[in-house]
């Protein structure tokens, strides 16, 4: 109640609403008392800035009327733009906006099509580049198969045309046999020396192009080499060339074609030389005919004693055979030759010990019917 | 080009406005009696100067990434600091009305654009602008006062709020108070106001001296 009181006479005091004699009385009292002065200053501060207040905010609502007022009567634009103005204000307020969006629009587009490149399987990616590849690749096949239908008609030119040669009469007839599993051939010079074109059979009944490798008229030796794609480099030969020169009386065997089938001889060493003193030959007591020419003549421990090459006309059961060491002699000067210095003779028996059927049953694979026109 | 003829448009509308002025009194002497019926708060010169220069201000705004209403915003604070400027006293006419205008609506709405957002802090200018930096501090420090003084008088509810109003801001006597308040007489209405006015001052010196650190 006393603070009441006191705040009223201050406001008072102040708003000047005091009679003279009051107004006395109460600057004594602010005199004598700091509180009250106190108070009679704070309280002017404070109804300052409330009047301060009071007429800031009176003016504020009468400008907001005064606008309303004026916007109503027209006399400024109206709050709201029609038309173009419109448009451009729009624009103006938002094409901030509007870039910035369109560039954020423009950064996640390619941030997502980075990330999709990113993440997608590599698996498409490399199709699609297969495919592109590709174009070359069918090219290069469809060239490749020009290629080969080319190849095909020579083919079938070279095939009419052995077809046309295959007539050709095998005029000569005899037996080789191999001493190399590569194709090397070792049969007598008179079968083939006169051939143009030579063709080795074997047991099977397959038949193989063999060209002349070499020949030595002077020994009726005659190296030959199947040229044919289709024959297949056999194994270790199973039989062995002897260097020795063969005891008389030796039993002995041989593998010819005097016909197509390969046949089976036997006999014995007779002499150690051939024909009237021939050195270079021995003679056998074996019963031969005329394919036998050029088989090989084996001992009983399956090693290669000799080359059947002749018979005597006037006695049966008589034939010469070329002593094996002079094949020694015919490979030793073919070697000579680059291209052959590294055929080698097969020197030691595989079927030694085997008996003379099983014996056969080895060698026979490797024993051809060698045929020249 | 659209933008071209717009303001075009709008340069046309102030010359009219100004010639039609200037038809009726010198332009300086009009000047200074509109200053001097702002400082009075009248209501026709009030009127005037809101109507020879919000059209601009508005412009100024809407090319600026504003809106209608940011422009009354900013136009009307403007004019709160021209009625501040001419009531203490100390306001000496070296500029237009105008430009004065203005200058502080350029001023404002940079701050306000700084405040929203970061990427504008510049405001493309449509006329010259004096420095009102200094005036436009002083009436930003003048409006936290008034908003501290706002929300003390709110935050002491009714009849408290309306009491005080009525007496110290409309100024109206205690009989009438009394009487539109329904007290039974003028002297329970007058403890009552004190009642209050202890309160708002508690208030409101707690959150001057709060607002002043």
């Amino acid at each position: 109640m006393e603070d009441i009181q006191i705040l009223d006479a201050v406001e008072r005091y102040i708003k000047g609403e005091m009679n003279p004699d009051e107004r006395l009385h109460f600057e004594n009292l602010r005199k004598t008392s700091p509180e009250i002065d106190q108070l009679v200053v704070e309280h002017t501060l404070f109804l300052q800035q409330m009047n301060r207040f009071g007429e800031w905010k009176k003016f504020r609502s009468s400008l907001h009327d005064t606008h309303t007022r004026l916007a109503e009567q027209g006399k400024i634009d109206s709050a709201r733009l029609k038309g173009k103005a419109k448009v451009i204000y729009l624009w103006k307020r938002y094409k901030r906006v509007a870039a910035i969006a369109a560039i954020i629009a423009g950064v996640t587009t390619l941030a997502i099509s980075t990330l999709v490149n990113i993440f997608t399987p590599q698996a498409d990616n490399a199709r699609v580049q297969e495919l592109s590849r590709d174009i070359p690749n069918i090219k290069h096949q469809q060239n490749m198969q020009v290629d080969e239908v080319n190849n095909l008609k020579n083919e079938v030119n070279n095939i009419k045309s052995k077809i046309n040669l295959q007539p050709i009469p095998y005029k000569a007839g005899g037996t080789g046999f191999l001493i190399d599993g590569k194709g090397f051939l070792v049969t007598n010079a008179h079968i083939v020396l006169t051939s143009r074109h030579i063709a080795v059979t074997n047991n099977k009944g397959e038949q193989f192009h063999a060209v002349l490798v070499k020949a030595y008229p002077d020994k009726d030796i005659a190296i030959l080499k199947i040229d044919d794609d289709r024959f297949k480099t056999l194994s270790t030969i199973p039989y062995g060339i002897s260097k020795e020169e063969s005891d008389v009386a030796e039993p002995i065997f041989t593998l010819g074609y005097p016909r197509n089938d390969i046949v089976y001889s036997e006999g014995y060493l007779s002499a150690k030389t051939g024909f009237n003193g021939d050195t270079l030959s021995c003679q056998l007591g074996i019963a031969a005919n005329r394919g036998n020419s050029g088989g090989p003549v084996f001992n009983h421990e399956g090693e290669v004693i000799g080359i059947l090459s002749t018979k005597e006309t006037e006695a049966e059961g008589v034939a010469f055979a070329i002593q094996s060491k002079y094949i020694f002699t015919a490979i030793n000067e073919l070697r000579k030759d680059t291209a052959y210095k590294n055929l080698r003779l097969p020197l030691k028996s595989n079927v030694r010990g085997l008996d003379t059927k099983q014996q056969v049953k080895k060698i026979q694979d490797y024993v051809f019917f060698v045929k020249g026109d | 080009m659209e933008n071209i003829f717009f303001q075009v448009g709008l340069g046309l509308l102030f010359l009219k406005i100004s010639i039609k002025i200037n038809g009726i009194v010198k332009p300086e002497n009009n000047e200074k009696t509109l200053l001097k019926g702002l400082a009075r708060s009248d209501k026709k010169a009030v009127e005037t100067i809101y109507k020879d220069n919000f059209n601009m201000i508005q412009s100024l705004i809407l090319n600026n990434n504003g809106s209608s209403d940011d422009a009354k915003d900013i136009f009307q604070e403007a004019m709160i600091v021209l009625y501040e400027k001419v009531r203490s006293g100390t306001f000496e006419l070296n500029c237009q009305i105008k430009t004065y205008l203005y200058s502080v609506c350029r001023r404002l709405w940079l701050k306000r654009l700084q405040q929203l957002s970061r990427y504008s802090n510049e405001v493309a200018d449509i006329q010259t602008s004096v420095p009102v930096e200094d005036d436009v501090e002083d009436h930003e420090k003048r409006n936290v006062e008034f908003e501290m003084m706002d929300k003390a008088i709110d935050s002491l509810g009714e009849p408290c709020r309306s009491l005080l109003e009525a007496y110290y801001l409309q100024k109206k006597t205690m009989q009438e108070i009394a009487a539109g308040f329904g007290y039974t007489n003028a002297d329970n209405a007058k403890t009552q106001k004190y009642k209050c006015l202890v309160r708002l001052k508690k208030i409101f010196f707690s959150q001057y001296k709060n607002g002043k650190q």
